[in-house]
């Protein structure tokens, strides 16, 4: 038998990892502190009145965009993540960007049904 | 080495700790990711009614300020703290300090506990408060207080609406409402269900209200679910970190992935409800 059994594993810990890891901590932090002013933002700019309620929802929406990269580039690791977990989440993209385009399609549809009924 | 081991009491699902040659990634990785991907495409859809619901509601019945804002944002910024504790325990875990990474992921699971109790009282807010349509015309939109079975008489805190359209758009700050008294005899019967008009801010109410509550219902059961198996990690499981720290490590990065995925929705939601 050439695995070791579970109860002689041991973690590997070196100097690199330790400091690795500390550069990751920073980052984390960092990451935090943006997210939390991202928000304070989001509830800044929906109280202004940019003149037009579509504006609203699209500084909204690309707010809660970066703040979604955030989380899901640096916490979830996907900047430097394998290429099977890109695979997998181009798959996710392309059924998610259906479904929408699917919603945005039906709406299209009732609408023009909507003018032929006039 | 072989991947199994030959003696079947010694059998080890392969790949559960070290990562695979070709992927680069270890089963639960891969896994957790399958499932991240299913759950995005689940929310994807509820967004997508939102959507369709609320570009297709008539002219000036979308409610705005329902919600309460400062709640919102508090429960956006305890999620993002606790995905901070939550990153941080893990790269505890990877420089082997044991100790740090059960104080920060005891953060997260008070966040998480704290999250779902801001949660139940935004809801409670909800269940407490009435629309009701008087004999007389008028509309009453307020907060019950209290309910006197033998007087058939109820205590609210709110406001009469002089237009239907005010319901949607509410004032987003306003004096200090007194309390108001309504007679039971003095709501209107609905004339189908023979029932006086008077109904609590549930997910029956209005659209609306059903796509907030099934939105954020489902987003607390992940929640819950989240806190549960961080703190199943955290307490029953440690004993894992003496016998295999690799796979406790791993199991560690898995959860957190989950973890950051309730936060990336919430993220999501918090405008969208609460905002615009």
């Amino acid at each position: 038998m050439s695995e070791p059994s579970s109860s002689t594993r041991t973690l590997h810990v070196d100097e690199h990892t330790i400091e690795e890891m500390r550069h990751h901590m920073r980052r984390y932090l960092i990451v935090g502190v943006a997210l939390a002013v991202g928000t304070g933002l989001t509830v800044w700019a929906s109280l202004i009145n940019f003149g037009s309620y579509e504006i609203n929802i699209v500084v909204a929406l690309i707010i809660a965009s970066a703040k979604g990269f955030l989380v899901a580039g640096f916490f979830m690791h996907l900047i430097s993540e394998k290429k099977m977990i890109y695979a997998v989440l181009s798959c996710t993209a392309f059924f998610f960007t259906g479904l929408f385009f699917l919603t945005l399609w039906s709406m299209a549809h009732e609408n023009i049904i909507q003018i032929h009924l006039r | 080495m072989s991947l199994i081991n030959q003696n079947p009491s010694h059998m080890e699902i392969p790949y559960a700790v070290k990562p695979r040659p070709d992927t680069g990634l270890y089963n639960a990785k891969v896994g957790i990711w399958l499932f991240l991907a299913s759950e995005v495409m689940l929310f994807g859809a509820l967004f997508c009614s939102y959507i369709l619901m609320r570009v297709n509601a008539p002219e000036g019945t979308w409610p705005h300020h329902w919600l309460n804002i400062w709640m919102g944002m508090t429960n956006t910024i305890v999620l993002i703290f606790s995905s901070v504790t939550v990153v941080l325990s893990w790269a505890s875990l990877k420089m082997g300090q044991f100790k740090r990474y059960k104080f920060y992921q005891s953060i997260t699971i008070l966040c998480a506990l704290a999250f779902l109790g801001i949660k139940s009282f935004e809801y409670h807010d909800k269940f407490i408060h009435y629309q009701v349509n008087l004999k007389d015309g008028r509309i009453f939109d307020g907060h019950l207080q209290s309910a006197a079975s033998t007087t058939n008489q109820f205590v609210f805190k709110g406001r009469f609406i002089d237009k239907p359209e005010e319901l949607y758009n509410p004032p987003l700050e306003h004096a200090e409402e007194p309390p108001i008294t309504i007679a039971k005899s003095d709501i209107k019967i609905d004339p189908t269900t023979k029932q006086p008009m008077m109904e609590n801010y549930g997910p029956w109410h209005n659209t609306y209200l059903a796509i907030y509550f099934t939105m954020t219902g489902l987003h607390a059961l992940h929640v819950i679910a989240g806190c549960i198996v961080i703190f199943a990690i955290w307490g029953p499981l440690a004993k894992v970190w003496e016998q295999d720290p690799e796979r406790y490590v791993n199991r560690v990065e898995v959860s957190g992935l989950f973890w950051h995925f309730v936060d990336l929705v919430w993220i999501f939601l918090f405008p969208v409800l609460y905002l615009l």
